[in-house]
């Protein structure tokens, strides 16, 4: 299988995650298909590492995957604060700030 | 063996200091009884943003790449990072003011109970504060600074989510209207991490495309790259709509309204003024030295995003009856003025331009003009919280002619009138603009003011020209903090536009990258 493959499937995996964003009512699905475009341009990297034979792809993998994890850990938190109080995670739901 | 990088630690001293007093912060969070928490943080983080503006003021006239080649310190790092330092100073203190709200703080008691229960409202009045914010937002001003001395994409990716993770946090911590304040800090949260995405998958592309992320050796590549590259524009394309994002440029503003209304409003203050200079360094760097030689690839993109941001900016801000949903629209059309400046590339006599000089004194002039006017919108009260729709602020001039006349000065100098700061800071962009010919913008430009500045006046003409309600709202006496960044500010503004030269000249010495 060639690089290229590993490259269209990340850009398909990307769009996967932006359309989710988009049309997915759940905050925490929401939040889910972001990780999952973090994902895609991690495959991205290690794919372009491989290609040019460095590691360096690679390293700045690692790197996603530490403010990933960081992300989750702020975001969980502030989707539960609001769960708690409104016992919905649902992102249409949160309608008190518009216009 | 592995070769230890250079590390000049004379010139990171700004970033050691503030992220140095953030972790200070937490240390003091989970060792220090809960009594004496305020007064420590707010002590250790004026410490930590003072020392940041003094030593970044020491290393003016710095020209390096350090740390591996990871950052540059050179005269727009050093000249930007001293401007996010003073303004982080700034909101500090308007966040340590502790006279203004009957519980002494605009922060959230505990922000874990649930709004709205029974403890929630035991709480309400207690002068328990969530002394956590002064050590966020530490960490933010921290990948603020770091952000627009990056000079490798992985390390302006880091600091851009070190910058705003605090900020998705601290948003949510509001004292009064909690329920808003949680629903803006998700808001901010999923869109601003849908942005870090897009900026993440550009990053991936650009480095497939150059094999690189040092924004040098992208230069290089890019300018040997001639027409094609399809995989290097996908990945700028990609890269501007991260940046744009946090800089809140329409069409990237849906999140700025709704979290501007809703985040506690001096940490509005904090975010409109440091985030927009951050996220304007970090394009500016990524367009001038990673993308300088490719300039027709971005040029009609940014020249296009600008006029948007203009129009909406303008237009949407007529329509709004509450202050801080107004001065969001205002900071969107702001924004295009500020697109305005990095338009001004090349032109100008030896083919540089003047345009990163007068983006960077525009940046100043906004961020101080823009906490004084936030600052003034925390003392306008009503009941427990603050007044922030505009019908309440009609005949505010009679109840209190100093809060009206500082809250007109602070207008003025967003609408851009002359002897305030705004109007230099526009003259100074539009001139940039026109040098590189640039004009049929700079035209939108000024239409887009005068439209802009219809809403501004407006309400100076509530405020001194109508009857005020019988229930209108109260002024609070503001304390020592709020008292010291409306005297600055109100200094700041009136004097960088009766004798700006001084502080234009000094932009435009330290308008230089190396990279």
């Amino acid at each position: 299988m060639s690089l290229t493959h590993y490259l269209v499937l990340a850009a398909i995996l990307f769009t996967i995650g932006a359309v989710g964003v988009l049309v997915r009512r759940n905050a925490i699905v929401v939040f889910m298909c972001i990780e999952l475009m973090l994902n895609s341009a991690n495959l991205t990297l290690v794919t372009f590492a491989r290609a040019s034979g460095t590691l360096d792809g690679q390293i700045m993998a690692f790197f996603v995957m530490v403010v990933a994890a960081a992300e989750v850990v702020v975001g969980l938190a502030i989707i539960m604060s609001l769960f708690r109080t409104r016992r919905s995670a649902s992102v249409d739901d949160a309608n008190l700030l518009k216009y | 063996m592995i070769q230890a990088p250079d590390l000049s630690l004379g010139a990171l001293a700004p970033l050691l200091f503030v992220f140095g007093a953030a972790c200070v912060g937490v240390l003091v969070e989970a060792f220090a009884p809960r009594e004496t928490r305020h007064p420590v943080q707010v002590a250790i983080a004026l410490v930590g943003t003072l020392g940041g503006l003094v030593t970044s003021l020491l290393l003016a006239g710095e020209r390096q790449v350090t740390a591996g080649g990871a950052l540059a310190v050179d005269g727009a790092a050093v000249f930007l990072q001293a401007t996010i330092a003073g303004l982080g100073a700034l909101s500090i203190l308007l966040f340590a003011e502790r006279s203004l709200d009957p519980a002494r703080s605009a922060f959230v008691a505990a922000a874990a109970v649930p709004a709205g229960s029974p403890r929630d409202r035991e709480l309400m009045t207690a002068h328990r504060v969530q002394t956590e914010v002064y050590p966020l937002t530490m960490f933010a001003i921290g990948g603020m600074m770091l952000f627009v001395a990056a000079n490798d994409l992985l390390v302006m990716f880091v600091a851009l989510e070190v910058l705003s993770l605090p900020l998705y946090l601290i948003s949510g911590l509001a004292r009064r209207r909690r329920l808003l304040s949680q629903e803006a800090a998700v808001k901010y949260f999923l869109l601003g991490s849908f942005a870090s995405a897009f900026f993440l998958y550009g990053l991936a592309l650009v480095y497939g495309a150059t094999g690189s992320i040092r924004l040098s050796a992208i230069r290089q590549d890019a300018a040997a790259e001639t027409g094609g590259g399809v995989l290097l524009v996908l990945g700028l394309a990609l890269l501007i709509v991260g940046l744009m994002f946090k800089a809140s440029v329409a069409p990237f503003h849906a999140w700025t309204p709704d979290v501007y209304q809703g985040a506690p409003t001096p940490v509005t203050a904090f975010m409109a003024a440091c985030t927009k200079v951050a996220a304007f360094g970090a394009i500016l760097r990524l367009l001038y030295v990673a993308f300088g030689t490719s300039e027709w690839t971005w040029r009609p993109l940014v020249y296009g995003i600008a006029i948007v941001s203009m129009v909406v900016g303008a237009v949407l801000g007529l329509t709004q009856t509450d202050l801080k949903r107004m001065l969001a629209y205002s900071s969107i059309a702001h924004a295009g003025f500020l697109l305005t400046g990095v338009l001004g590339f090349g032109g100008g006599a030896d083919g540089t331009g003047s345009g990163l000089g007068a983006t960077m004194f525009y940046l100043l002039a906004y961020g101080l003009a823009t906490l004084g006017i936030f600052a003034v919108l925390t003392l306008v009260r009503e009941g427990d919280g603050e007044a922030t729709h505009l019908s309440k602020w009609a005949g505010l001039a009679r109840r209190s002619p100093l809060t009206a006349a500082v809250m007109a000065l602070f207008l003025l100098a967003l609408a851009g009138i002359p002897l305030t700061s705004g109007f230099t800071g526009k003259f100074a962009v539009f001139r940039a603009a026109i040098d590189d010919g640039a004009w049929p913008l700079v035209v939108v430009a000024l239409l887009a003011s005068a439209v802009a500045a219809f809403f501004y006046l407006r309400v100076i003409v509530l405020m001194y020209f109508s009857e005020p309600a019988a229930d209108g709202p109260t002024v609070g006496v503001p304390g020592l903090p709020t008292t010291i960044v409306l005297a600055v500010t109100v200094a700041a503004t009136v004097v960088l536009g009766v004798v700006p030269g001084a502080v234009l000249d000094l932009a435009e010495e330290a308008a230089i990258f190396v990279g």
